[in-house]
């Protein structure tokens, strides 16, 4: 209830684009929504006359976006949206389902009491959910609304992008010559996940999380609190989504590939960039393996680095953890998942690879 | 945003998506596979659209009866409004114009030329038809050339399609962008041209090149990997194909 003015603040920050000049003003107008008589400017209005303007103003817009590096960022940018709505759109589905159809009583009986115990079923359980990281978010936050101790939800939410059947399938693809990457990828997220998991058992607030409120108003039936519940994630979601694209645009079509080569050679060097690269870049963790794959001067460690870290934190995942979660546990959970992400791979690869 | 924006908002998502599905356009960010599930996504969004649209009227609806029962209004904005709906949506709206008022092009010349070629050695080769001349991918022929030495190619006449891109010093290269899973991972192969280059290039034209193998290699300066030579005979420019990707690597 209290967060939802939070994600005002980054709409602000984002550097505007030259498509939406009228956007940033027209929340602003919004809180006068309530009163009901004479002119006022409540949102369909704003929608209807930013629609309109683009549309006039096609024109001038398409000259501005021709430069080569715009029109790279835009393909990005548009990739990126297009590539995650799908799977976001599934999560969504599922976790409207949980929060509606599913009572909550059914996962204080399935998942352990101790949430010590409950936290590596719940990240097994991560292995069910044939997605990317896109889906998880909102399904993690449907668990947390449903009683589900934030504990095991952690542990899911890390551990479902990275050791489903698709994306280890791809990754067995992608490194035809190393069939133990497999294995040390699934080791390695399975365990950062567990950690994470046992580290919130431990350390972890309550306060921190900032659950925007599902409450079902009274009398409403199980469709309209599905199809809202459905409503709400995809716009929010869906927003933070589109925040996450656009710096992974801005990189991909900005940054020079070249300072990569530097970086290889040293090998505690090599695990920080491809980590770094892993936030960076936000791809889809169906993708990544083949991507890292492709990064032949790197060796094997930085590259399972590169793995685990990617499914777990990026720029579009801290945007949408800090849209489902509130940005407090955002901000706390983002560099504790980075650390811990790299020394698990570490450790994984000096047993396994 | 109110709840009747969202639904238009969620309705002209779902539009652009099942549009983009339903012609080729999706090709230009996405893996062909994910075509059904771009369809289906797209439906979800309109139903979802529709949903809010019939829920929001039922219950204005409502309220308004139960106004009118009680004569006495108990207060202005009791009703659903009670939380603010999340501004960051206002956000969905720019890949929205991005798809569809400028549909950007599929990557081209400007990624290839800042990115290193991305040519892997094979687990294994395929066999080719033994046709004359063969019509041959562009990651193909590149890889056959540097791991394979050229053995399966031989002599033959190659018929090769890519875009060209000049590097800093105008050295032309035929370039095809791999794909896995998203433009954001894309990555170029490149194979570099000789022999009878047409006079005038322009980036980003896309051309099919009539050859035969060259033992020539030279490095990639982006990331000293090997991008090998085509013995060019012919070049005609032919329009952009339906996919500009290479997908071979999800086979």
């Amino acid at each position: 209830m209290a967060i939802t003015t939070e994600p005002a603040a980054p709409t602000t920050e984002t550097p505007p684009t030259p498509e939406s000049p009228p956007e940033p003003q027209a929340p602003a107008k919004e809180p006068q929504a309530p009163a009901k008589d004479g002119w006022q400017l409540n949102s369909p209005l704003v929608l209807t006359m930013v629609l309109l303007l683009v549309v006039l103003a096609q024109g001038p817009i398409r000259t501005a976006l021709s430069a080569p590096v715009m029109q790279s960022w835009m393909t990005v940018f548009v990739a990126v949206v297009v590539q995650a709505l799908p799977f976001l759109v599934l999560g969504v589905l599922l976790s409207a389902a949980i929060a509606v159809f599913v009572p909550a009583t059914w996962f204080t009986r399935a998942l352990p009491d101790n949430p010590v115990l409950a936290v590596p079923v719940a990240g097994m359980a991560g292995a069910i959910l044939p997605g990317c990281e896109c889906a998880s978010v909102p399904v993690a936050g449907a668990l947390v609304r449903r009683g589900v101790t934030p504990a095991a939800a952690i542990a899911f939410l890390l551990s479902a992008p990275a050791i489903n059947p698709i994306v280890l399938t791809a990754t067995a693809v992608a490194f035809p010559r190393n069939p133990e990457m497999v294995l040390a990828r699934f080791v390695g997220s399975l365990l950062v996940a567990c950690v994470m998991g046992w580290l919130w058992t431990r350390l972890g607030r309550t306060d921190w999380l900032k659950l925007p409120a599902h409450e079902p108003h009274a009398g409403e039936t199980k469709g309209a609190a599905f199809w809202g519940s459905v409503r709400h994630d995809v716009m929010q979601a869906g927003g933070f989504l589109v925040l996450g694209a656009m710096s992974a645009a801005t990189l991909k079509a900005v940054a020079p590939a070249s300072w990569l080569r530097t970086a290889a050679d040293n090998p505690v060097v090599a695990i920080l960039a491809l980590s770094i690269l892993a936030v960076l870049l936000s791809i889809c963790s169906e993708a990544d393996a083949f991507v890292a794959a492709s990064l032949t001067q790197f060796s094997l460690t930085a590259k399972l680095a590169f793995l685990v870290v990617g499914p777990m934190i990026d720029l579009k995942l801290f945007a949408m953890q800090a849209g489902t979660f509130g940005r407090g546990f955002a901000l706390r959970f983002a560099p504790a998942t980075f650390v811990l992400a790299i020394a698990g791979a570490v450790v994984t690869s000096a047993v396994l690879l | 945003m109110s709840r009747q924006a969202q639904a238009a908002v969620l309705f002209l998502i779902g539009t652009a998506l099942l549009h983009a599905g339903l012609t080729n356009l999706y090709l230009r960010y996405v893996k062909a596979g994910l075509q059904p599930l771009l369809l289906l996504s797209g439906g979800v969004l309109i139903v979802a659209a529709l949903a809010t649209a019939w829920y929001e009227w039922r219950r204005a609806r409502a309220e308004k009866a139960h106004a009118e029962a009680h004569a006495e209004p108990e207060g202005e904005g009791h009703g659903g409004h009670v939380h603010r709906e999340p501004r960051i949506s206002w956000l969905l709206l720019l890949p929205l114009f991005a798809l569809i008022l400028v549909a950007p092009p599929a990557l081209g010349s400007y990624s290839a030329v800042r990115t290193g070629t991305a040519i892997q050695q094979p687990y294994g080769l395929s066999k080719l038809p033994d046709s004359n001349p063969l019509t041959i991918g562009l990651v193909d022929y590149a890889t056959r050339a540097v791991y394979d030495h050229g053995h399966s190619l031989g002599t033959r006449q190659l018929k090769v399609t890519g875009f060209v891109a000049l590097d800093k010093s105008g050295a032309p290269y035929l370039v095809r962008m791999a794909l896995n899973c998203c433009a954001a991972d894309a990555q170029p192969v490149k194979i570099a041209l000789t022999g009878k280059i047409p006079p005038v290039l322009q980036p980003d034209t896309w051309l099919l090149v009539t050859g035969t193998y060259s033992a020539k290699q030279t490095k990639d300066p982006v990331n000293n990997r090997p991008i090998p030579y085509l013995q060019v005979t012919e070049a005609k420019p032919v329009p952009t194909p339906k996919d500009p990707y290479d997908e071979s690597w999800n086979q």
